[in-house]
């Protein structure tokens, strides 16, 4: 089982406690009438999705009910950090290469 | 005094009051249980339970709740208790209060009188949530069936309280004593937890008080 830190709770907690609410520090258009059609879709429906370290946002959903983010890596699933929401993180996001595949495999 | 509308939302003793678990007629299986059970129920109902929100960094909110009910704002994850009054922490923003049945018009209005103009919310939800205790040598591994929050004494000392997932749902865990703990149960899922916690502590034996 996975255990994600909440920096609300101070603990670890087992991921069914979790609810992951997706990429993390989207800001918010300061003047949505202002935006085109393309702009507000582009802030309201178009996501990163790539290999690498990725700041999210998750939900405790079954704890004390508040959001906080995490920087986890997409392949691996590995969470290096998790902080409270207006805190900086300590590590960047990257854009992992893909591995080469195996030999055999068809493209 | 702020100019939010309080009343008093508890009808008088002349109107009949059922708890969630009026149901289960805990009066009735009071003392059917066998002798020596390991785990025993009872349902703390019908208390008065009021959501209280503010900016816990902020001094002159913990100073507020403190002049209004003589107890600390408590840490993450604990409980503050004087005398029959708890307060737990829900998050940093959020506490959970529970009272003596028919007390909570009162509280609100000292709680409203002390934090004043800050920004708060004072919420009574007592109709909408129940406590179960569960006692006995045999509570701890009922809950350990039941979630996978470390229970052991260790991690989950008396005064502690979380939230979690419990029975498949999510309710909250309050240690209150060594071996007596209370479960916060929404109302719409008091029968499913009476049903689980009847299944999980058969093979020890449940006592159930009226
Ligand atoms: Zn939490």
């Amino acid at each position: 089982m996975l255990y994600i830190f909440c920096p609300h709770c101070g603990e670890s907690r087992s991921e069914e406690e979790f609810a992951p609410a997706g990429q993390a520090h989207i800001a918010r258009p300061l003047d949505p009438a202002a935006c085109s059609d393309a702009e507000w879709g582009e802030y309201m429906w178009f996501r990163d999705n790539p290999r690498g370290l990725r700041h999210e946002l998750w939900l405790h959903a079954a704890g004390c009910r508040k959001y906080f983010n995490a920087t986890r890596h997409t392949v691996s699933y590995e969470i290096v950090e998790t902080y409270k929401i207006g805190e900086k993180p300590s590590f960047s996001e990257t854009v992992d290469e893909p591995q080469p595949q195996a030999q055999g495999a068809t493209a | 005094m702020t100019a939010a509308n309080v009343y008093q939302q508890r009808p008088d003793d002349s109107v009949k009051a059922e708890s969630p678990l009026h149901h289960a007629g805990f009066n009735e299986l009071a003392g059917k249980g066998k002798s020596g059970a390991g785990v025993t129920l009872r349902e703390k109902k019908l208390l008065a339970h009021l959501t209280l929100r503010g900016d816990s960094r902020d001094p002159a909110f913990a100073e507020g709740v403190h002049n209004a009910l003589g107890l600390e704002l408590p840490a993450a994850l604990s409980l503050s208790t004087r005398d029959h009054v708890s307060l737990q922490w829900i998050g940093p923003d959020e506490f959970l209060l529970i009272a003596p049945r028919g007390e909570e018009f009162a509280i609100e209005q000292k709680l409203r009188l002390a934090l004043g103009e800050q920004h708060i919310q004072v919420v009574n939800v007592s109709g909408g949530q129940t406590i179960l205790e569960l006692s006995g040598p045999k509570a701890r591994d009922v809950l350990m069936k039941s979630t996978s929050y470390d229970v052991h004494p260790n991690t989950f000392p008396v005064g502690k309280a979380v939230g979690s997932v419990f029975a498949k749902t999510q309710l909250y865990i309050r240690h209150t004593g060594d071996d007596t703990y209370e479960l916060l149960v929404r109302r719409s899922f008091a029968d499913y937890i009476w049903a689980w916690l009847q299944d999980a502590s058969g093979e020890y034996g449940l006592a159930v008080e009226g």
